[in-house]
């Protein structure tokens, strides 16, 4: 089964692009053949002349990022994108959600639907459809939302998971907060699920754990296709064995959103070194996961710096003690090993019902993948992918920074201009806040 | 990719740009070495057969032509640029002069020329924008003491909203310094800054003096070299050096500093980079109601070592200089001012940790409004200036405009006071003696708005939306 990834603008053509070399090369340096086919199929077309093609879509309303996307990609040597993949406008959403959604969206519905309409009929069987995208700009978090309202018309049966950038809390771009108030709101209700990188979690491992000085954009959406890819390489799970799995975004979607309210799921990945650490260090099973399971508890997106002192509560334990010592509940987590005895580690830890909401049933909360080729060059890897209450706080923080300066009504003027009003805005604000609280609740 | 159409008016707008097309000339020359006409070329300039003036439909340059009108009611100035250099850039038809200028007196060129040279300047602005497949931006340059430029130039720019509404409006201003020698300045300058508070989308105040304190901050740091900190010549940026004219005029190297502002403003789209910047982003970002859209910029470094290894601290001296007062482009201090938002466009040899590493340095050190307290817009282009690795530009939208525009206004008062000179505007078809009141009051009324944002600075966080649960 394959599946479809849509790239919008700046961000999400970059990561897209990222994600496909690094899954290409993982795929061929793994040497195993059902493994490379695998992959393939889901992420890779042959065309006419027996190049591999990703099956991707390109939307961006300004041309430079698709043009440099492309000819990476063609650089490569092993893959390209489709000859008439991409669909791009003169000039980008300059930043506004709702020139991105109300204007530019609705002008080129056609254009993009046909696109993916016609990259979904290439695929023999249709897993479901990934959208890149960041949440602060125009392009990206406007159109990608419009987009996926239109996909999900298109493909009511499909699975529609996206991928969102959040950006830099210290700011980048000045009205962010807004722009992901309004997508994050929308995408609520029309995607599957969220899958969420942070631009300072992730540059916090460029830092702390790649040893990186310089740190580039491209060595943040390394990282970033790095846990991608991770979860979205072929595994087998408890259904599939002894086979990889097949429909990759439905058994990940079953294994983590079991209720509609519920939809923002985080990663982290364990280890995370520099090539030329990576060369001088033995890990195990055990080892990994303690440190994992740590993380998830004191909900730590890295393995620099977990606090210890953090521990799952005894059941019946005061809500508010629970609070204070920021342990970190779950819904549900799923888990994927990857590399030497994959399949035999120990992964009780994860089991325990105390980390888990108590109205879920137990067996459904959490799973396990695994698959014996090491990934990405690491040896032996592991990646949790974990919906909980990781995210409630930088959620927090973008409601609070854009409720300030909604209460103020700077910037508005530029979103009514394009139809979006005040109340839409509370809207999306109620919306959200609801989120808050129910994630809070847990 | 989109288009800018500059438009020049009068003789400061005029030799402002025409170092912007030199230096503009040089820049996509050393990036475009291939002489093929790419989309950068072609956001300022048209590439046409020279033997019809049509579109050359080659891929190679055949004839470049600016995408300009330019407007001066003098000829002096335009008939230097007829026999000039540059004179193959432009076509006869975007040269629009009359013989005897504005008198330095806003009214004759807002309403007196305004209306006589209203539709032949429609008419070739319409043609300009016809050869773009997408318009985005009118770059407006003119000063605001004279006649010609304030005047005829802010007529030009009402001009270009009821033509034009769907494309940007950018005003690059240069205001007079205090000493300046015209005297009706004040007025000229305040009459204009009505219509650029109305009809702008975003202006970026120069102000003569502090182009002359950079300038002669340049000439010292070059003679004063340390034999350590040798200054590569031909890359300052008030140096025209390997452009087309051979000659320095009074203004040039002052100029040359606006037209690197232009060449930085529009760099990040017109060339890739990792986090791009389009020009219908500096409103977006900058300009969080419609009338606080005074951007005050900084260039930074204004001069390149020779030794080209960049250590982390010079590049953080970069970010440092961006906020501090010598190195604004108008007279005035953001860093003792309050912020309302702020861009940090930078160009080649930077990354994000470079970045998020000096705006974390840098932030408690500066004041911002409580409700954009993280009012930052980034952007990362790679290509740099010519003969520099790496740039900043800062443009900030901050209340220290203010304090700026109040020494403008008292300027004023003390000529209306007395009501000096008042006869030579009155006296002009058009000009209504509401005209005055209406224009300073438009400009304090500026200054309150400003000044407000002191007030709330200290209000809480507004109670955040209940929600039944
Ligand atoms: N991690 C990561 N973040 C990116 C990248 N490119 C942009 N961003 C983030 O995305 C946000 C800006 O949105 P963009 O994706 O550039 O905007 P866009 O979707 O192209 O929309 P417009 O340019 O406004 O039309 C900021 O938070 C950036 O930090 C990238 O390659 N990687
Ligand atoms: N920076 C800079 N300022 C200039 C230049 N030329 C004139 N000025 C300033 O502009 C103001 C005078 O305006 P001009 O542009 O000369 O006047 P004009 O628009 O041609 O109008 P008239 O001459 O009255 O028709 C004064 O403050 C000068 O100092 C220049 O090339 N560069
Ligand atoms: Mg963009
Ligand atoms: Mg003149």
């Amino acid at each position: 089964m394959s599946v479809v990834t849509v790239q919008l603008g700046q961000c999400g053509n970059q990561i897209g692009q990222e994600m496909f070399s690094t899954i290409h090369d993982d795929s061929v340096g793994a040497g195993q053949k059902m493994y490379k086919e695998c992959s393939e199929e889901r992420f890779f077309r042959v065309n006419a002349a027996g190049a591999l093609v990703a099956r991707a879509v390109l939307v961006d309303m300004e041309p430079k990022v698709i043009s440099r996307a492309i000819a990476k990609a063609s650089k490569s040597g092993h893959w390209t994108y489709g000859d008439k993949a991409h669909f791009c406008q003169k000039q980008g959403s300059g930043n506004n959600w709702a020139n991105g959604y109300c204007v530019h969206g609705p002008r080129h519905r056609d254009a993009v639907e046909d696109l993916v309409r016609r990259e979904a009929e290439r695929c023999d069987r249709l897993a479901g459809i990934f959208a890149i995208m960041s949440v602060a700009g125009g392009t990206g978090s406007g159109v990608g939302t419009y987009v996926t309202q239109c996909l999900r018309d298109m493909y009511p049966q499909s699975f529609i998971l996206n991928h969102l950038t959040w950006p830099y809390a210290t700011g980048e771009v000045i009205v962010q907060n807004y722009n992901s108030v309004l997508t994050l709101s929308r995408l609520y209700h029309l995607s599957d699920a969220l899958v969420v990188h942070e631009n300072d979690t992730v540059h916090k491992i460029c830092s702390q754990l790649m040893n990186i000085k310089n740190i580039s954009i491209s060595d943040i959406n390394r990282v970033i296709a790095h846990q991608l890819g991770s979860i979205l390489q072929p595994a087998v799970t408890t259904d599939s064995a002894p086979h990889y799995c097949r429909n990759a975004l439905g058994d990940l979607l079953s294994s983590l959103v079991c209720h509609p309210e519920y939809k923002l799921l985080s990663l982290c990945s364990i280890p995370q070194m520099s090539q030329t650490s990576l060369a001088y260090s033995a890990y195990t099973w055990p080892g990994l996961l303690k440190h994992l399971r740590q993380m998830l508890i004191a909900n730590a997106r890295m393995e620099e710096g977990i606090d210890w002192k953090v521990c799952v509560p005894l059941s019946g334990e005061e809500s508010t003690a629970n609070r204070q010592m920021c342990f970190n509940r779950s819904l549900s987590n799923l888990l994927i090993l990857r590399g030497k005895d994959a399949s035999s580690a120990d992964t009780g830890g994860f089991k325990d019902a105390s980390l888990y909401v108590p109205w879920l049933p137990p067996g459904g909360t959490f799973n396990t993948w695994n698959s014996p080729v090491p990934f990405n060059g690491y040896e032996k890897s592991a990646t949790l992918v974990s919906n909980s209450q990781s995210l409630l706080k930088p959620l927090d923080n973008i409601v609070r920074k854009a409720w300030n300066m909604f209460a103020s009504r700077a910037y508005i003027h530029q979103y009514t201009k394009f139809g979006i009003s005040e109340e839409n805005f509370l809207d999306s604000f109620a919306m959200l806040e609801q989120i808050i609280s129910s994630y809070t609740h847990l | 990719m989109t288009q800018s159409v500059v438009v020049q008016v009068g003789q400061c707008g005029n030799q402002v740009g025409c170092r912007f097309w030199d230096l503009a000339l040089r820049e996509h020359a050393h990036v475009n070495k291939k002489g093929i006409y790419d989309e950068a070329l072609g956001s300022f300039f048209r590439n046409v057969d020279p033997r019809c003036e049509e579109g050359s439909g080659t891929p190679r340059i055949a004839g470049l032509r600016a995408r300009a009108v330019l407007v001066d009611m003098e000829e002096g100035v335009l008939n230097e640029v007829r026999q000039g250099p540059l004179r193959q850039l432009f076509s006869t038809t975007q040269l629009i002069s009359d013989v005897s200028g504005s008198g330095n007196n806003w009214a004759v060129g807002h309403h007196t020329y305004g209306s006589m040279y209203r539709e032949q300047i429609v008419d070739q602005i319409r043609r300009a924008a016809e050869h773009c497949d997408c318009l985005q931006t009118f770059f407006l340059i003119h000063s605001m003491g004279g006649g010609t430029g304030s005047g005829l130039g802010t007529c030009v720019l009402k001009l270009l909203e009821e033509e034009f509404p769907e494309v940007c409006r950018l005003v690059t201003a240069v205001y007079p310094s205090s000493e300046d020698d015209v005297i009706t300045s004040p007025y000229n300058s305040v009459l204009a800054m009505r219509e650029l508070t109305e009809h702008a989308h975003c202006v970026f105040p120069i102000e003569n003096q502090s182009l002359v304190d950079i300038v002669s901050q340049i000439q010292h740091m070059a003679h004063t070299g340390k034999p350590s900190a040798v200054i590569k010549k031909d890359c300052t940026i008030i140096s025209g050096q390997g452009g087309m004219s051979k000659t320095q005029k009074p203004f040039d190297s002052m100029n040359n500093i606006v037209a690197n502002l232009l060449l930085n403003i529009t760099s990040s789209a017109r060339f890739e980079g990792s986090l791009n910047m389009d020009l219908n982003e500096i409103a977006m970002n900058l300009v969080p109601f419609p009338r606080l859209h005074y951007l005050v910029s900084s260039l930074t470094p204004l001069y390149t070592l020779a030794d080209v290894n960049v250590p982390t601290r010079r590049l953080d001296q970069m970010f440092t200089d961006a906020f501090s007062k010598e190195f604004q482009l108008m007279k005035a201090d953001p860093r003792h001012s309050l912020y309302l938002s702020c861009a940090l466009m930078l160009r080649g040899n930077v990354q994000v940790s470079d970045l998020r590493r000096n705006i974390e340095r840098l932030r408690p050190t500066l004041s911002f409004v409580p409700w954009n307290a993280e009012g930052w817009k980034v952007s990362l282009c790679s290509v740099p200036p010519v003969g520099h690795t790496h740039s900043l530009l800062a443009l900030a939208n901050n209340t220290c405009v203010a304090s700026a525009f109040t020494k403008l206004r008292d300027r004023f008062i003390k000529l209306y006071r007395k009501k000096a000179h008042l006869h030579h505007y009155m006296c002009v078809e058009g000009m209504e003696t509401a005209d005055f009141s209406e224009a300073l009051h438009s400009l304090s009324a500026l200054i309150d708005e400003y000044s407000q944002l002191h007030t709330h600075t200290h209000t809480h966080q507004a109670p955040r939306l209940n929600i039944a649960t």
